[in-house]
């Protein structure tokens, strides 16, 4: 039995006696694209950066690939929400993506001409490649968002997550975006995404997580992703989601 | 003199360089935390070694800075009170502190003075050789590690989530920046004083952003605002008697911040204006000229001249008509026939590209 891309048993993260993450299970099969929705504060977010030892739980283990994330760490690309970055620090977009190759370059040692060439091979890949030199001030919100995107890729790792990709981005680039997660996933990547936008769910992902605070349910989209379920997940915000094709959103 | 410029310069680009992380990562203000907090590390150093070697001062003026952030640290992780009041505590008890241990140690029997209190506002002029050697030698260590670790400091700065996922151990890596930072402070205070040298970590860095957008010539420029700052405040206040150092060098400092605030090319005040007024010159020009072509397209002839009086009617009070119908026959666009206006053939051509090309956009 080949082991699964992510693994999460008993997660529970408390912040100030008050429960963000309860209990939670979770297991992601390897080459899915799985989506991971719920309303505000349902732990999205602190699910991610538990699997990626960003917060400390008060219970439970994460395994990536069959072993602690500690010992995978190359295996993981993590794609953060844009908002928590300053753009107006002084770098330039190359410099962003070519601080994905860090990782692999350890202490001390300096990226030369062969992490420059994958940086900018991976800004080919987002379509970015005209931009590399610019300082990150002058990008709109979906070219940011491509940028983390590339420094992710170069990073070539197994498991991808991302925090919000396609948040405050131009229908251009979220449908760049999602053909390029439908690609890793056709090079058999495990991508795991946080989004906000239930009604884009079926057409993007094929693997869904419902959360808040604790696992709602979690599967393939066709057999979890269904009104109870989501009534569950949302409680009374599941009047915004029903009928007149209004936009449903988390 | 020389001394004095180089001891002063050297403090300029170490307060300079390290400042530059200092600002980016939102933290000026714990640059004026340390500082302050190293006044009783320097009279304790003194009482108890009674020596004032610069090493021993030096000493208890980085255990004491190191204190004081690590009490801040404690301070926001255990009670509600929010990092900046945090800050202002720690910097005003700790000197507090330290004003007391200077009283004590002024009040001692002992012969020698110690003059201790010259760490208040700095005296440059006091600075020997074996200050500056002290001085030269730890800044030349904290700009080596500075150097070697450049890639993990910019990436701790710009993104330290991103950068824990990496396998950077960021906690280390923040108190290494923070140490770095300290002994930059500490190798300042004969010449700045403690309660002026949070200066020397935010001007040059802050001056010096201005100017570029490459953290890597920040960094180089600060220090080089840092060293001009420090050498020639050092000098002014040497040829004045009794002028204490501090001052004249936060003074430049400061010059350096105001002039480039103005200057700087592109996020300068004056860039700005002239970006400004630039654009607003091609749009009184891009209306007169559509102004003139319309009223010959009406008339359906471009021979017929109208007075600036009928174009000014156009546009209302304050359009500065007149000298933009000079501006437009500088430019060859327009002509004068008998006083009243009208396009040439040039100019003709360029209302309709530009009319062309907005219709384009729009």
């Amino acid at each position: 039995m080949s082991e699964s891309a992510v693994e999460i048993a008993d997660l529970t993260v408390a912040y100030r006696e008050k429960p963000v993450l309860w209990d939670v299970d979770l297991t992601v099969p390897k080459g899915v694209l799985m989506a991971i929705v719920g309303p505000n504060g349902a732990g999205k977010t602190t699910l991610i950066k538990s699997v990626l030892g960003l917060v400390r739980p008060a219970a439970g283990q994460v395994l990536v690939h069959g072993r602690p994330y500690a010992e995978q760490r190359r295996r993981v690309a993590y794609v953060p929400q844009r908002g928590t970055v300053d753009w107006d620090f002084p770098t330039s977009v190359l410099d962003v993506v070519t601080m994905g190759t860090y990782g692999a370059l350890g202490w001390v040692r300096r990226p030369g001409r062969a992490e420059r060439e994958r940086a900018l091979g991976a800004l080919d890949h987002v379509r970015m490649r005209d931009y590399a030199g610019r300082q990150i001030s002058q990008l709109s919100g979906g070219q940011q968002q491509r940028v983390f995107l590339a420094r992710a890729l170069v990073q070539d790792a197994d498991v991808y997550l991302m925090d919000e990709p396609f948040q405050g981005v131009d229908a251009t680039t979220e449908v760049e975006i999602v053909r390029l997660l439908q690609e890793l996933r056709a090079r058999g990547k495990t991508v795991i995404v946080v989004h906000h936008d239930l009604q884009t769910v079926p057409e993007y992902f094929d693997w869904v997580t419902l959360l808040n605070i604790r696992r709602i349910a979690s599967g393939r989209v066709d057999e979890v992703f269904t009104e109870e379920n989501l009534r569950e997940t949302y409680g009374g915000l599941l009047a915004l989601l029903s009928g007149n094709g209004r936009r449903p959103e988390a | 003199m020389r001394i004095v410029a180089l001891g002063a310069a050297v403090l300029g680009i170490v307060a300079g360089a390290l400042g530059s992380f200092a600002v980016l990562r939102r933290q000026s203000l714990i640059g004026d935390a340390m500082s302050h907090a190293a006044l009783p590390g320097i009279a304790a150093g003194y009482l108890f070694t009674a020596s004032k070697e610069p090493i021993v001062l030096l000493a208890g003026a980085v255990v004491a800075g190191w204190v004081g952030t690590f009490v801040v640290g404690a301070i926001v992780r255990t009670t509600r009170v929010k990092y900046d009041a945090a800050l202002g505590i720690v910097l005003s008890v700790f000197f507090g502190i330290g004003l007391v241990l200077l009283t004590l140690i002024q009040r001692r029997p002992d012969a020698s003075q110690a003059g201790l209190d010259r760490f208040l506002f700095g005296q440059a002029a006091a600075l020997l050789e074996r200050d500056v050697v002290t001085m030269a030698v730890l800044g030349a260590v904290v700009l080596g590690v500075t150097f070697a670790l450049w890639k993990e400091l910019k990436l701790l700065t710009f993104d330290p989530d991103y950068a824990a996922t990496l396998g950077f151990r960021v906690r280390g890596l923040d108190a290494l920046l923070t140490g770095l930072l300290v002994v930059a402070i500490a190798v300042g205070l004969q010449a700045v004083g403690v309660v002026l040298m949070a200066a020397m970590v935010v001007a040059p860095a802050s001056a010096a952003r201005q100017w570029t957008d490459r953290l890597g010539l920040m960094v180089v420029l600060a220090a080089a605002f840092g060293a001009f700052a420090g050498a020639a405040g050092a000098v002014v206040s040497s040829e004045a008697e009794r002028l204490p150092t501090g001052p004249t060098i936060v003074l430049c400092a400061g010059a350096v911040v105001a002039l480039s605030f103005l200057l700087a090319p592109r996020r300068g005040l004056v860039a700005r204006f002239l970006r400004e007024r630039r654009g607003r010159r091609r749009l009184r020009v891009d209306a007169v000229l559509a102004d003139l072509y319309e009223l010959g397209r009406r008339h359906e002839s471009f021979e017929h001249a109208h007075s600036a009086t009928v174009l000014e009617a156009a546009r209302g009070e304050g359009a500065s008509v007149r000298g933009t119908l000079a501006e437009l026959e500088r430019r060859g666009w327009a002509r004068q026939e008998e006083g009243d206006w009208t396009l040439t053939d040039v100019g003709r051509a360029e209302a309709e590209n530009r009319r062309a090309a907005r219709e384009r956009v729009l």
